[in-house]
């Protein structure tokens, strides 16, 4: 016994090392993982706080250029309105399951990374505004990512630009499907991967989600064509793709909350099971 | 003992908040961002507990990695750093090291930049493979690695000729 507490006590310094440098060194492993979520993330009252109060000195930087890109996007829609078939009378709410079914929470990107190969961004609505983990998010011009994990007040998105999200995404004209990834070099750009090679494919062609999952609505902007390969051993095409949205610098963004997600999840999953 | 450990305190919270708050959110050229807080572990007194070290820089990176998204990436390399620290000293300051003369906070000699210099390599290295976490992007690890310890040490030199306390 007094041998152990002898080699504990002369040792104190590098079992001390060894034992936090095993915990580190599992949070790092289990944050690579794909299926694992992370245990510590900017998803807690004191970063949040921390990121509201840097954002509400900084937003006021970025206050004209986010009037610019809400009033295009309030003549956008203005421009759908009047082009309605008829402008006074008001669509009357279909009561079938399955139509406005999608909600949608506004929030605010408090802290933003695009940096590093796994980039996660904060924003400022919680569970107590609605959101919960694996909702999409989106802005004016495009796709942003998913809800990673969510507190009371404040949640944190994997952003498109993680090499670690896979998002299903389509071509516009042509309806082919495969899956947005990142290959962590560029911020300005992602990938389409797994493309049938029989789809017809051309430089500046549009992107848009593809609606397979219960995450985003189909035809959410994503971004143009820019180059196009072939992959050698699959023989499927991967397709460079030019972001609308600069996710260097990102303002309000929208958590869309669908209605009927619980359900269809529910469903899967006992289809699965049995 | 007391005045050192309230120097230390402030050191750790005002490097932790700058870090925060000013540090991470440059990227020059899109992917070099400056890490000047691990100035925190190389002031930390040459004669000061070693125990202490260890769970402060732990402290530290966990905290920024819970800022930063990154899972226990900060805390590793902060710990690395905090553990080999006696090590470099040996290497860098020799003989001196073994009198517990060594002042880091001072004017810049060819010793106190190699210390720095080397420290900072290690805990970049460390870092950069645990964020990147893939064998096929060792050439991206290498860069980012270079092109950040040299951003660091200018910031970290900077910083430590702003705060050098005055001679008496």
């Amino acid at each position: 016994m007094q041998q152990i507490f002898n080699f504990i006590f002369r040792n104190s310094t590098r079992l001390l090392f060894l034992l936090l440098l095993f915990i580190s060194l599992f949070l790092t492993i289990q944050s690579h993982s794909y299926h694992k979520s992370r245990v510590i993330s900017s998803a807690n009252f004191l970063t949040g706080n921390v990121y509201e109060q840097v954002n509400s000195v900084s937003e006021y930087f970025q206050l004209r250029d986010e009037n610019d890109i809400l009033a295009a996007e309030n003549a956008r829609l203005k421009e759908l309105l009047f082009n309605a078939k008829d402008t006074s009378a008001k669509i009357p709410n279909d009561s079938i399951r399955g139509v406005n079914k999608n909600q949608i929470i506004v929030s605010k990107v408090i802290n933003n990374s695009y940096n590093a190969y796994e980039n996660y961004l904060t924003i400022n609505s919680g569970a107590a505004q609605g959101v919960r983990p694996d909702m999409g998010v989106v802005n004016s011009s495009g796709l942003v990512g998913i809800v990673d994990k969510v507190s009371k007040n404040y949640a944190t998105v994997i952003s498109i630009l993680n090499i670690k999200s896979q998002i299903n995404a389509k071509i516009k004209k042509s309806n082919h499907f495969g899956s947005l990834v990142w290959n962590g070099k560029n911020t300005g750009f992602v990938q389409l991967i797994d493309v049938p090679r029989l789809a017809a494919v051309r430089r500046g062609d549009t992107i848009v989600t593809g609606g397979q999952s219960v995450i985003f609505p189909p035809d959410i902007a994503i971004g143009t064509i820019d180059k196009i390969y072939t992959d050698n051993i699959t023989n499927y095409y991967t397709i460079n793709v030019k972001l609308f949205n600069d996710m260097t610098s990102l303002g309000h963004v929208y958590v869309i909350r669908n209605k009927d997600r619980e359900e269809i999840i529910n469903l899967e999953k006992a289809t699965k099971g049995e | 003992m007391s005045s050192t450990l309230i120097i230390n305190i402030l050191r750790f919270i005002l490097l932790l908040m700058a870090q925060v708050v000013l540090f991470n959110n440059m990227a020059l050229f899109g992917f070099i961002t400056p890490y000047p807080y691990l100035l925190f572990i190389l002031l930390y007194p040459v004669d000061g507990n070693k125990l202490g070290l260890i769970a402060s820089a732990f402290l530290l990176g966990i905290i920024l990695d819970m800022f930063g998204n990154s899972g226990g990436v900060h805390a590793a390399s902060c710990l690395v750093l905090a553990y080999f620290r006696p090590a470099i000293f040996k290497f860098s300051f020799g003989l001196s090291y073994e009198y517990q003369t060594i002042r880091i906070n001072d004017v810049l000699t060819p010793e106190r930049f190699s210390f720095i210099l080397i420290a900072v390599v290690m805990h970049h290295l460390t870092l950069f493979v645990l964020e990147v976490f893939r064998l096929s992007s060792l050439w991206d690890i290498l860069l980012r690695t270079v092109f950040s310890t040299v951003f660091t040490i200018v910031v970290s030199i900077i910083l430590i000729y702003l705060f050098k306390p005055a001679r008496r």
